[in-house]
């Protein structure tokens, strides 16, 4: 901004330097003010998870004698809340998977009918995507939960996938339409010349230069899988089918509950989307930009 | 998402048809053809029929009674949770999306360290929601949470218990919101900015404009359909959203700060009035519905525009 050519007057050569400086403070004061605010939650999952359990009720800062010993119960299974922690971490990793490839295999056969294949009324699958997108899924809890009672899947993961997987693909087949867009036509007609039939069009032609998409959408699919609770909560109730969302609300029905575990299970839980996520930030970035106006 | 392109999409001119030639449901490229295209429609006619169609048309038909809509507004409980979610999403999202403009702007800047911070305040939307909102619940507890010792060590100053009371409850519910949130707006909104083209700021400098200016009259009406089309997604986010008032103050004290998303699942499942339930979660369609085709109408008429 100061460098602008137009000047309404002339300054000294020291006053550009001052609101150089001045306009440089106040950038790093909001870049630490923006670090603070991001990181102090995660923080504070840290300090509780690395106090020994009688010295959380004190309240401090920092832990005073930072320990492993809340991950070490975690990973051993040494607390009755988390006798089934690993069991339970697997089928977090079974729902978060299977939502994930059912999201893109079923999003981009939808994509590639409407954009590619030119399905006629095509548009009705687009549109009953687009109202899917703007239903909220929490408001959809209480008959989805009586649906799954008539379908027999009450603790059953399947359950959660299905809900899962119905709510992530409107976004799917949203952004491979868009990102679709950017493949010529002409690849699929000298495919067709060829002799290909559609599904290999889709399967070696459409799919492999859908990658960047792909990658973006399954990041946003496993997210959202993580992210859930309520449905998790609502359809599955036995130790042998919870996942770990489930699982770590259970601390909170005491009040007696060792929070560093607590916490120690969270940040565990937490630790695949965050490598995840940074893992595939580039596509990410690409995803949202291609997105753009429709998150 | 999409009702704008359809014509493009459905009609198919690279093929260089007309209309006439391409008459019902089986006129495609080939016969073969539409039934391959048929078929790849199907798992996702499947899952909407199952798990869209079904659900709804069952949920219509629980909260069907006009008699449950009674019960409802008699329940002082349920006139607080409507006020609380006009809060939430009216504040939740406008400041939010206020902070998320504000900040794609800093972002736009390039400076050398501005890579690292962008790196630390995506950590909030990688984060699962379940242990963030569990975080700030600890954090904000008001004997031995964290804000409250940082105030007392910092200002020896003891902070209210935030939790117990109805106004600080929903305000932290709201910032746990708004924190888990920025990040993705933030992002969208630097994408938005990083499209308007240069040349137009340049053009704005050759004319005379200056910050303030270039501001007011190149991004701001650049960026004003994207912010807009934000704010209303967000809005039928926000109104759905269950996991922040129910982990960080859990709809209370006694159920003073539960939005209509947490309440619904209350008279279902605690109060096993599922009925009930449903009825307070469809109150809330007069005002998802205009939303929703407000979204509609921005987002065919914004296609083409960034």
């Amino acid at each position: 901004m100061s460098g602008s050519i137009v000047k309404g007057r002339r300054h000294s050569k020291l006053y550009y330097r001052l609101q150089n400086y001045a306009s440089e403070a106040l950038g790093l004061l909001l870049g630490v003010v923006v670090v603070i605010w991001s990181v102090t939650p995660i923080y504070n999952m840290w300090t509780i998870a690395l106090d020994s359990h009688d010295a959380i009720f004190s309240g401090t800062l920092f832990p005073e004698s930072p320990t492993l010993e809340s991950f070490r119960v975690v990973v051993t299974q040494d607390f009755w809340y988390l006798e089934r922690f690993w069991h339970q971490f697997g089928n977090s990793f079974y729902v978060g998977g299977m939502v994930t490839f059912l999201t893109l295999f079923i999003g981009s056969l939808a994509s590639f009918t409407v954009g590619r294949l030119h399905l006629r009324n095509g548009w009705m699958l687009t549109n009953a995507a687009l109202m899917t997108y703007v239903i909220p899924a929490s408001f959809l809890a209480i008959p989805m939960y009586r649906i799954m009672q008539i379908y027999g899947l009450t603790n059953n993961l399947w359950s959660v996938i299905a809900t899962l997987t119905t709510f992530a693909t409107p976004y799917a087949i949203f952004i491979f339409s868009q990102y679709g867009k950017s493949i010529p036509m002409e690849l699929d007609e000298s495919a067709r010349i060829d002799g290909a039939n559609p599904w290999q069009i889709y399967y070696r032609i459409y799919l492999p230069l859908m990658a960047p998409a792909l990658v973006a959408v399954g990041t946003y699919a496993l997210l959202l899988a993580w992210n859930e609770y309520l449905y998790n909560f609502l359809m599955l109730s036995t130790p042998q089918s919870m996942t770990v969302a489930v699982a770590l609300a259970q601390f909170l029905n005491s009040d007696e509950s060792p929070w560093n575990y607590m916490m120690a299970t969270a940040i565990i839980y937490a630790i695949p989307p965050i490598a995840l996520y940074y893992g595939s930030r580039r596509y990410m970035a690409a995803g949202l930009t291609m997105g753009g106006v429709k998150g | 998402m999409s009702t704008a392109t359809q014509p493009s999409l459905s009609v198919g001119r690279e093929f260089g048809r007309s209309r006439a030639e391409r008459r019902g449901w089986f006129a495609g490229v080939h016969g073969s053809e539409h039934a391959w295209a048929l078929a790849f429609a199907l798992p996702y006619t499947v899952v909407f029929l199952f798990f869209v169609i079904y659900p709804i048309g069952y949920g219509l038909w629980m909260g069907s009674d006009p008699a449950l809509y009674r019960e409802l507004f008699d329940d002082p409980r349920y006139l607080t949770a409507v006020a609380n979610t006009l809060l939430y999403v009216g504040i939740g999202v406008n400041v939010k999306m206020f902070l998320a403009f504000m900040l794609s702007g800093f972002f736009m800047q390039k400076r050398w360290w501005s890579k690292f911070v962008m790196i630390l305040f995506i950590l909030p939307w990688a984060t699962p929601a379940l242990p963030a909102f569990m975080s700030i619940h600890w954090f904000l507890n008001g004997q031995w949470g964290m804000l409250n010792t940082a105030l007392y060590e910092l200002f020896g100053f003891d902070g209210p218990v935030y939790l117990n009371d109805a106004w600080t409850g929903l305000f932290s519910n709201i910032g746990a919101y708004i924190w888990k949130t920025l990040p993705f707006w933030t992002l969208i909104l630097l994408a938005g900015r990083m499209a308007v083209p240069q040349e137009l700021y340049e053009a704005a400098a050759v004319d005379g404009a200056t910050g303030l200016r270039k501001f007011t009259h190149v991004t701001l009406p650049l960026m004003a359909n994207l912010y807009f089309v934000c704010t209303l997604l967000d809005m039928v986010f926000a109104l759905g959203d269950f996991n922040a008032t129910f982990f960080v103050s859990g709809g209370g004290p006694a159920m003073a700060t539960e939005v209509l998303a947490t309440l619904g699942i209350r008279y279902a499942f605690t109060v096993a009035l599922p009925r009930l339930g449903v009825a307070a979660v469809m109150s809330a369609l007069p005002l998802l519905i205009p939303l929703v085709i407000l979204l509609m109408r921005k987002l065919r008429m914004s296609e083409g525009q960034l």
